[in-house]
């Protein structure tokens, strides 16, 4: 499987614009893999897991973790201890650094949109492109783990877009961004928004270069999701609350949904919509023409 | 599963540091995980097992040290322990808070032969 997306070997990732769905790009070739040069063989299965023993006690602060069906005691070599106090991250962030810096050269806003399945991202994108795109220029990263869906719905609105298909995968990283950016194009003093994969616990680990995150949460997924999914509401800048047009059907309070929201991240700015009626965007329509400037 | 994609970068930063000192195994990896760090610990070795496979961390025994969450209050300077971001204060309940430990996601070293 692939290291920086855990995705499984034949489900690789895929960057494709609207109409032209062939244009691969094995995202595994461009890449330094750990095992390069390795013979990665895939036929394992999980079940090696029981075979070995754990000596990790879950409770003490420690855990070891040996491999003892492979150890071998080398008693006359030499132990050297290498200190590195590395970023297990490093890779990513690096590439997001990257990133950021190419779309501050070209006076670029990257938004990177984060939510669970089904909150709105494309609803509120879509019309966000119908209402903006005389005054903004706006482009658009679509990430979802399979189809085209979500990109022919940015095309058919009228922004251009590029499909990013994670397979497996649950959450986009900087290094498929730096590719989509490519074959996207985006162009100089323009606003790009990064739908990524519906899942509220993945994408926050990975900075994709953005200058903003944005969380979306639909009033239908319950007052305490920012509790229940901390991280994502603790790493983003921005609360979307979507389908406010269902508040009278719901035994919801939106203060709540923010009060919540505020105990993990006491910066978070928000804004009300119903992508549906479109009630409450003019407020984020304000907001995007003023990142713009 | 993004434990997985964590392992795999920790096997790659493993791979390099190894070629670096010019050995082809690890023997011993140090980890720090906070508990706040997104990463469930029972996870990442479950994918750790995996994701070593013919790698110089093939034989090597995997340390992970957890590191407990600890939080300050912004207005009265208390550091308290937390399980997570919206724990008050304990001295004057404001839930303004800064943490300080907790999202570790670190090689601290590797121990080879040589
Ligand atoms: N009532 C109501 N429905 C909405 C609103 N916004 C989106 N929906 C509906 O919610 C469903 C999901 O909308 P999408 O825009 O596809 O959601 P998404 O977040 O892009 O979904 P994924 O990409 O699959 O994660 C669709 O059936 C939309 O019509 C809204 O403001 N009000
Ligand atoms: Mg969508
Ligand atoms: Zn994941
Ligand atoms: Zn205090």
């Amino acid at each position: 499987m692939c290291g920086t997306c855990g995705c499984g070997e034949d489900n690789s990732i895929r960057i494709s614009k609207p109409g032209k769905e062939n244009k691969l790009h094995h995202h595994h070739n461009n890449h330094n893999h750990t095992h390069d040069g390795n013979e990665h063989s895939h036929d394992h299965s999980h079940q090696h897991y029981h075979d070995h023993s754990h000596s990790n006690d879950h409770l003490s602060e420690t855990s070891e973790h040996a491999h003892d069906h492979h150890e071998h005691h080398h008693d006359h070599s030499h132990k050297t201890e290498i200190q590195l106090e590395l970023d297990i991250l490093q890779k990513n962030n690096l590439l997001a650094e990257r990133n950021k810096g190419y779309f501050e050269a070209k006076n670029i806003i990257a938004l990177n949109m984060v939510s669970s399945p089904g909150s709105g991202k494309t609803c509120i994108l879509e019309r966000t492109i119908k209402h903006l795109s005389k005054d903004i220029k706006l482009s658009i990263i679509e990430g979802d783990q399979q189809t085209m869906n979500d990109a022919n719905r940015i095309e058919s609105a009228g922004a251009p877009v590029v499909q990013i298909n994670t397979g497996s995968g649950c959450h986009l990283d900087a290094d498929m961004i730096n590719k989509a950016v490519k074959e996207l194009e985006p162009e100089n003093n323009s606003i790009l928004i990064i739908e990524n994969v519906g899942n509220l616990i993945c994408p926050s680990m990975f900075k994709l270069g953005e200058s903003k995150r944005i969380v979306i949460i639909s009033i239908t997924e319950g007052e305490d999701k920012p509790i229940k999914y901390p991280d994502m509401f603790r790493s983003s800048d921005i609360c979307i609350i979507n389908k406010t047009d269902l508040a009278p059907y719901l035994d919801i309070n939106i203060e709540k949904i923010k009060e919540y929201a505020l105990h993990v991240n006491h910066h978070l700015k928000f804004f009300e919509m119903s992508a549906k009626t479109g009630e409450g965007m003019d407020e984020w329509y304000e907001w995007l023409k003023k990142l713009n400037i | 599963m993004h434990e997985l994609s964590i392992a795999m970068n920790i096997v790659e930063i493993a791979n390099e540091e190894a070629e670096k000192a010019n050995v082809t195994l690890v023997r011993e990896i140090d980890l720090e995980v906070g508990t706040l760090s997104g990463v469930v610990i029972e996870a990442l070795e479950f994918a750790m097992d995996e994701a070593v496979k013919n790698s110089v961390l093939q034989n090597a025994k995997i340390k992970i040290r957890k590191v407990s969450a600890k939080a300050k209050c912004l207005k009265c300077s208390t550091e308290f322990p937390v399980e997570d971001y919206y724990t008050p204060c304990p001295e004057c309940n404001n839930f303004e808070t800064e943490l300080i430990n907790g999202k570790e996601l670190k090689i601290k070293s590797l121990v080879i032969d040589k």
